[in-house]
């Protein structure tokens, strides 16, 4: 298991290696998930203080709703001490959740689902995350959030997971970034 | 902002694009309009030239499709379905999904492109065609049966004895294990498939078994393929070597360190532990050490799953446990352990005593978090135990002595100090040293609890009535009591004032009535939920009078069923009916018992009396067998459904008699359609005063779910003016975890089965 989810500013970097390598750190990755079929039903990332850093919605709700969910889980799952599992009942969802750094991953699934696979689903992606942004950190993505939801669209579709290769998920993201245009290119070319 | 977004998703430039796609996707949703021009745009880029134009698309549709969208372009997702390029063909797979999420009408379409999804060496696509096969099977039962024929099953085992088999594939390895995520896809496909086919559970059964032995448990990934393995065992027609090895394996994980497997565990422990009840068993000891862990929904588990396990071997062991853990446990648990606690010793208990004990205990430990409806059953085991009386209300008077604050603790003891005050006072305790109470002492506690703030009003209702009580019971305090009776009829609780004015209208006028009112409670029958009702002989101080017009709350349970019929009925037309057992009563107490009955004034003020057994006049039981050989008349007879509600149907089916027309023999049937088990199923009937009924034991009281199983239960009808039949029914059941109770009536019966 490679050390190379850092999520904080690079001076603390250091320390942050040698607490992900010893013990499992939570992350709270929330997925949602529908009714037949078991997608996920939503991703939310947010740090130690409660900042949204990134919120992936696989099913339909108002904007209010959305904004009231976050809150509330984001309460649950800060209060929550180290020595409770990863896995929260809440209303008819279970909420799976780790911390990498200080980013707490969060997914929502159902309650019939495999939680021990949805751990599995979310480490991948923050490996993912960390083979594309090399040693990847909050501020990578804080800066670079577009980049965050490409790679979760190469990762996940309509909650439910696409490609199971790292190497795969990766290059497509990769070379898809090849296909944008450089600053010049953007401006010559014609929109339509 | 939105029309920016569309402007660049429309845009050549790959940028645009990429960003357009991504504004859409995160302020867009279906319900706003604009979303709708999206769909043009969203077409073009599906047949763009360059793939990863073409994945925006699908990845935007598979995720925020609405209905209308995904019409219009199922048949652009069909394509690429198709396609050879694995890149688009994983992705349109799960476009497909959402497709079919969105629109089942729509799944039929993408079958064909299914016959060589799985021919695939690509991981990705392998993985979502292995989705959408499953969203297919979940959702059409003939989805199912066409692809157990088309040998599905044989397919799967061989993909998944490969990725187990195969060696190191750094492309796809996760801590040794081969591409973990389509392993668990496979394996819930597989469950899907096994479920209810005995063909296609028997295929799979020694990959299951292999995967089951051959996987690595020391990370989380290889646990989350094993607990998906065991969750496919216990669903599947698997058989019982199987089955045992899954439960072992859900028994080790119970031991292991890492909480989040303990939490699986547990979970699944309990969906199993009704069928492979015994398996389970094994494991009861580590069960219960859950108990003491530090996370709230491991404990939750754990204790649910204790109460499963309790039996008659294992009660007293298993009760000492959980009284540990009720009496340590956190204020949202003691209620619900409580009931259980209460539940199984009802069901198990080794002996009165130790049942008395038991539920003294939870009163002192858990007073307060005790429900309200227990204290009547309790009341009700308490008279029912009548060698335990004297060292029942010595217990409970010494519990109340230093704190009367549990309500549902004081409304006991103060029930049984007015009952058994004299044998309190009188020291007989057999089982333990007698206390030292004088009759003074006692009614000053009584007096406590009515004036204490922190008696309810119903709480204060059973002080004084105790009081009342000891007013017989006593020899030297009749004043006193007298006094405290005075006093309260001037009460500003209605309820206190009534009872107080009564009492007192009962020293005045009625004295020499007095100490037969006030007699002690012959022993109440027990109207268990489900099975014969059990005739306790009454112990020689029968005394059916009216106590009052208003009932006391000391629990009459079978008179407050009837009488909640009545009310419901609310009407003098209506007799209630209470359930009764096909075995032989005495019938000289239920001629007895009738003829008090007949004299009393059954309307808005039900009999307080210990319920009678309604003795069936003589020509229902003459002449008919046993086995009633009905007629064939019932072929006739059209059945009816009842009732239809929320996922519970109940179908009359209809009989009549050849020696006795005035008799229809009705059959009812009650099936669940929902996802989850009714438990604790009770049926009662009433019917017009001018019929009358016979409720036979029903076969049991849970009601399987997805219409599984019934339980059905017979009526007898007596109708001999042939009067049109109707009926009112009551139903109370347990679903969901919460206990549900309806009432209907039932008008459509068919004039076959009364005229």
């Amino acid at each position: 298991m490679s050390p190379m989810l850092l999520f904080g500013p690079p001076s603390i970097r250091g320390s942050l290696v040698s607490s992900w390598a010893s013990g499992s750190v939570p992350v709270v990755m929330y997925m949602a998930v529908t009714a037949f079929g078991h997608p996920i039903h939503f991703i939310l990332l947010f740090s130690r203080q409660g900042k949204l850093r990134l919120q992936k919605w696989y099913t339909t709700l108002p904007d209010k709703e959305k904004k009231k969910i976050v809150r509330e889980i984001v309460q649950i799952i800060l209060s929550r001490n180290q020595k409770t599992s990863s896995f929260v009942d809440w209303k008819d969802l279970k909420l799976v959740y780790k911390r990498y750094a200080s980013l707490y991953f969060c997914c929502a699934i159902e309650d019939q689902d495999n939680e021990l696979l949805t751990l599995e689903i979310v480490h991948r992606y923050v490996e993912l995350l960390d083979r594309y942004f090399g040693n990847v950190c909050e501020l990578d993505i804080i800066f670079n959030f577009e980049k965050a939801y490409f790679i979760l669209d190469e990762f996940i579709i309509g909650g439910e997971v696409q490609e199971t290769s790292k190497r795969s998920a990766v290059k497509a993201i990769e070379d898809s970034d090849m296909l944008q245009e450089t600053v010049e290119e953007y401006m010559n070319k014609p929109a339509f | 902002m939105l029309i920016f977004c569309l402007k660049l998703i429309a845009s050549q430039k790959f940028t645009d694009k990429r960003i357009g796609y991504l504004g859409a996707m995160l302020l867009l949703d279906e319900r706003q309009d604009v979303h709708l021009l999206m769909t043009n745009c969203i077409k073009n880029d599906l047949n763009h030239s360059t793939q990863y134009v073409q994945g925006l698309a699908l990845c935007t549709l598979g995720c925020m499709g609405s209905s209308e969208m995904c019409r219009d372009l199922a048949g652009e997702v069909e394509k690429l379905l198709k396609t050879s390029n694995s890149y688009l063909r994983k992705k349109a797979a799960l476009c497909a999904v959402h497709v079919i999420r969105k629109v089942p009408e729509l799944m039929e379409m993408f079958l064909p492109a299914t016959r060589n999804l799985l021919n695939e060496k690509n991981h990705g696509v392998l993985h979502t065609s292995v989705v959408l096969l499953t969203e297919m099977c979940e959702r059409s039962p003939d989805m199912l049966a066409h692809f157990r024929k088309v040998s599905l099953v044989p397919q799967l085992v061989r993909i998944l004895k490969n990725l187990i088999m195969s060696g190191y594939s750094p492309e796809h390895d996760v801590s040794g294990i081969s591409d973990p995520f389509l392993q668990v896809r496979i394996l819930r496909l597989l469950r899907i498939l096994g479920r209810n086919d005995d063909d296609s559970s028997e295929a799979m059964n020694d990959i299951l078994a292999q995967v089951a032995t051959n996987t690595e448990t020391s990370k989380n990934v290889g646990n989350a393929i094993l607990y998906e393995t065991v969750l496919t065992i216990m669903d599947i027609k698997s058989e019982s070597g199987l089955r045992v090895l899954a439960i072992n394996i859900l028994g080790r994980f119970l031991l292991n360190n890492d909480k989040n497997i303990r939490y699986v565990a547990l979970t699944s422990l309990l969906k199993t532990v009704q069928t492979d009840h015994n398996a389970v068993q094994r494991h009861r000891s580590t069960i219960v050490d859950c108990l003491k862990d530090l996370d709230v929904s491991i404990k939750r588990r754990a204790m649910e799953l204790s109460f499963a396990l309790v039996n008659g071997n294992n009660v007293r062991g298993m009760m000492k446990e959980l009284l540990y853990f009720l009496d340590s446990c956190e204020p949202e648990f003691k209620a619900d352990c409580a009931s259980g606690i209460f539940l199984a010793a009802e069901k198990y208990a080794p002996s009165k005593r130790w049942h008395i004990d038991t539920v003294m205990r939870v009163l002192t430990m858990a007073g307060s978090y005790v429900r309200d409806d227990a204290v009547p059953s309790l009341i009700q085991l308490i008279t029912n135990s009548v060698e335990m009386h004297a060292y029942t209300v010595q217990r409970l008077y010494k519990a109340i002595l230093g704190d009367y604050s549990q309500q549902p603790l004081v409304q006991v003891a103060a029930w049984c100090i007015g009952e058994y005050g004299d044998l309190l006072v009188s020291g007989q305790c057999e089982e333990e040293p007698p206390i030292q109470v004088t009759e003074d002492e006692v009614l000053d506690i009584l007096e406590s609890i009515l004036i204490s703030n922190m008696s309810a009003s119903v709480t204060r209702g059973y002080a004084l009535t105790a009081i009342m009580k000891l007013s017989t019971r006593f020899t030297c305090n009749v004043n006193r009591v007298k006094k405290v009776v005075s006093i309260y009829s001037s009460s500003i609780d209605v309820e206190l004032q009534q009872r107080a004015v009564e009492y007192n209208a009962l020293f005045k006028k009625y004295d020499h009535m007095r100490p037969a009112l006030l007699e002690r409670m012959p022993v109440m029958e027990k109207v268990t939920i489900n099975g014969p009702t059990e005739i306790v002989q009454s112990n020689g101080e029968t005394e059916s009078a009216v106590l009052e017009t208003k009932p006391p709350p000391s629990g009459l349970q079978p008179v407050s069923q009837a009488s909640d019929l009545l009310d419901l009925l609310g009407g003098s037309d209506i007799t209630p009916v209470i359930p009764t057992a096909p075995t032989s009563k005495p019938d000289s107490t239920g001629g007895e018992l009738l003829d008090l009955l007949g004299d009393l004034n059954l309307t808005g003020s039900p009999v307080s009396a210990p319920v009678p057994q309604i003795a069936q006049p003589p020509f229902l039981l003459d002449g008919l067998p046993s086995q009633p050989l009905f007629s064939d008349i019932a072929a006739g007879i059209p059945s009816i459904t009842a009732y239809n509600k929320n996922g519970l149907k109940i179908d009359f089916t209809f009989e009549r008699s050849n020696t006795n027309p005035s008799v229809t023999l009705i059959t009812i049937q009650a099936s669940n359609s929902t996802e989850l088990d009714m438990t604790d199923f009770v049926f009662q009937a009433a019917v017009p005063k001018t019929f009358q009924l016979q409720l036979l034991s029903p076969s049991s009281s849970v009601i399987p779910a997805f219409n599984s199983g019934t339980i059905t239960q017979v009526i007898k009808v007596l109708n001999p003016q042939k009067q049109q039949l109707r009926m009112r029914i009551k139903l109370t059941y347990n679903h969901k975890g919460s206990a549900i109770q309806d009432l209907a009536e039932v008008n459509n019966f068919p004039s076959q089965s009364w005229q």
